[in-house]
């Protein structure tokens, strides 16, 4: 270390203690919490915790779990993508607006992201009535499941896109113009190549939160056991009725999602950060 | 993944763009924000308006639910300052110092992004908790974590910290030495250059972190009703509460409640967009 630097930089000790602070604060919000959750589940034996997630109510959670994140995050994905394009590719007044509006949903509690749909399509809801009538459920049903979950993860993806199409211009797609070929084209031969890792990191983002959304599916699915129940629902009913070993079992599968998601995250981030959005990663 | 406003510039784009699919893909962002946000939104605030101004502020002003701002918000302010210095310590540590198990640290920061709330909740409470972890010594010593108002601080420290870390690092990872070894020459003391070189640098970075903890905070459900005991007027939540009146059938109440959450949410949307946007203009000029 030249002399320049050491003017520059804090002395060894300092250094040491302020690393330590840094990882004894991180272990205590973040690691013994997250260890927390494999102890629990594993405290009575691996035949428990499998018993615990062959439950079928359980494994019914699992499975509308998967399937809520298999319909809700494809249509964030490309809905995402589509007004990262408008957005990024066109000129129209209006557009910062419309940044923002995507923005909204991070910054509205779960609970009343929940309640807005509960006050659409409750039984007392704008289309109560009518939906009632015509024999449709959506609150405290799957397709209300969903909604929540849509709204929720509604940001992600685009918010991804934006800043890094934006960085990347329009000049190659305007020079793939020029010879000829048509916008579907442009789209998956030009544009879908820049962006993919891009994508790639919205979609994760999106499905961890899509599995794991909690407040606005709980005031709108009704919590019917075994029926309308995800994965982070089934959790809580577990801890309510005292089986803390149940609902660990049931929470360290979901805490393994986490995990997967933050190495895939952080791959993408070491190998592609070119192609990540610039801004807060 | 900060969450931050990225204005798009207009610079240099005069012109009309020869690009197709601009019609299609305006359509799908409508109908999509539409269908989802907008009808939502509105449907909240006209069920709020139809309750008129009286039964609106009995519901939205009770003493239950005033105790319940003055937690969520206060909660969430603490725990945006705790974070503030805490994710500040983390975010110059990765930036500056190199040590062994730095990226496994750094990855670890974004565990409150990818671990479903309810997980975090109970895994917070068993830690917690006076049987728990941290939670058995501390009460030893007569300080008890859980099921009290530390425990929303402690859920919502959780929850906040990558907020702070995020909006901070890069921002500190850019920062040229130029002016630290200028003062470093002129003898200044490495705490006096902290404070008088870095922090001014970086203060709005830190800013507006704490500001997007403070927000998810006040509106975080999930990870907190596990660790806080739940009781009116003490540790009762705002969002909780609103699930209380729902499962008390009490619409009106919940939708009172959950319109002035609402409004201070995008109160300080707008207020992080407008601080961003003048500090993009002043890093700029």
């Amino acid at each position: 270390m030249s002399a320049k630097n050491k003017a520059v930089s804090e002395s060894l000790l300092t250094k040491v203690l302020l690393i330590l602070a840094a990882v004894t604060y991180v272990g205590l919000i973040l690691v013994l919490p997250l260890a927390s959750v494999f102890s629990e589940a594993f405290r009575h034996g691996i035949a428990a915790f499998k018993a615990a997630i062959v439950d079928p109510d359980a494994l019914a959670a699992i499975k509308l779990t998967l399937t809520v994140a298999a319909i809700s995050v494809p249509i964030n994905a490309v809905c995402g993508v589509a007004a990262a394009w408008a957005i990024t590719k066109h000129d129209f007044r209006g557009r910062n607006l419309l940044i923002s509006l995507i923005d909204v949903p991070f910054s509205i509690s779960p609970v009343v992201a929940g309640l807005m749909y509960l006050l659409l399509f409750g039984a007392q809801g704008w289309f109560g009535e009518w939906l009632l009538a015509h024999d449709i459920r959506i609150a405290f049903a799957k397709p209300g499941i969903v909604l929540a979950t849509l709204i929720v993860t509604l940001p992600f993806v685009a918010r991804e896109l934006i800043p890094l199409m934006q960085a990347q211009g329009r000049e190659e797609e305007e020079a793939a113009l020029t010879l000829g070929a048509p916008g579907w084209r442009i789209f998956l031969w030009v544009t879908l190549p820049n962006i993919r890792w891009g994508l790639l990191y919205g979609v994760l983002l999106t499905n961890a939160r899509a599995m794991g959304e909690f407040g606005a599916v709980s005031v709108i699915s009704g919590h019917i056991r075994g029926e309308t129940d995800t994965m982070p629902l089934q959790v809580e009913v577990l801890y309510n009725e005292y089986n803390f070993a149940a609902a660990f079992a049931v929470a360290s599968l979901l805490a393994g999602l986490a995990l997967v998601t933050l190495v895939v995250k952080t791959l993408l981030e070491w190998r592609h950060g070119d192609q990540l959005a610039a801004a807060g990663h | 993944m900060a969450t931050a406003a990225f204005p798009v510039s207009n610079k240099g784009r005069g012109r009309h763009s020869p690009l197709p699919g601009l019609s299609l893909t305006l359509g799908i962002t409508f109908t999509w924000l539409g269908i989802l946000l907008l009808l939502p939104l509105v449907a909240l605030f006209i069920k709020s308006l139809t309750l008129g101004p009286a039964h609106f502020a009995e519901a939205a002003f009770s003493r239950r639910a005033i105790a319940s701002y003055e937690l969520s918000f206060g909660a969430a302010l603490v725990a945006a300052a705790v974070n503030a210095v805490f994710g500040l310590l983390v975010a110059w540590v990765l930036v500056r110092y190199r040590f062994p198990g730095r990226r496994l640290l750094g990855a670890l920061v974004d565990l409150p992004f990818a671990l479903p709330t309810a997980v975090a909740g109970i895994a917070l409470t068993a830690v917690y908790a006076n049987t728990g972890w941290v939670g058995k010594p501390a009460a030893a010593l007569g300080l008890h974590l859980a099921y009290n108002p530390v425990g929303v601080v402690i859920a919502l420290t959780f929850i906040g910290l990558p907020f702070v870390v995020r909006t901070v690092e890069p921002v500190l990872a850019d920062m040229g030495r130029g002016l630290e070894e200028a003062a470093a020459t002129l003898g200044a003391h490495r705490w006096i250059i902290f404070r008088r070189v870095i922090l001014p640098e970086i203060f709005p970075a830190i800013v507006t972190g704490f500001a997007l903890a403070f927000a998810r905070g006040v509106g975080e459900y999930g990870s907190v009703i596990f660790i806080a005991g739940n009781m009116p007027f003490k540790s009762e939540i705002s969002p909780l509460l609103i699930v209380t009146k729902l499962e008390e059938y009490d619409y009106a109440g919940a939708t009172a409640i959950a319109t002035v959450l609402l409004l201070a949410s995008l109160l300080l949307l707008l207020l992080i967009n407008a601080w961003q946007g003048r500090e993009l203009r002043r890093r700029s000029a």
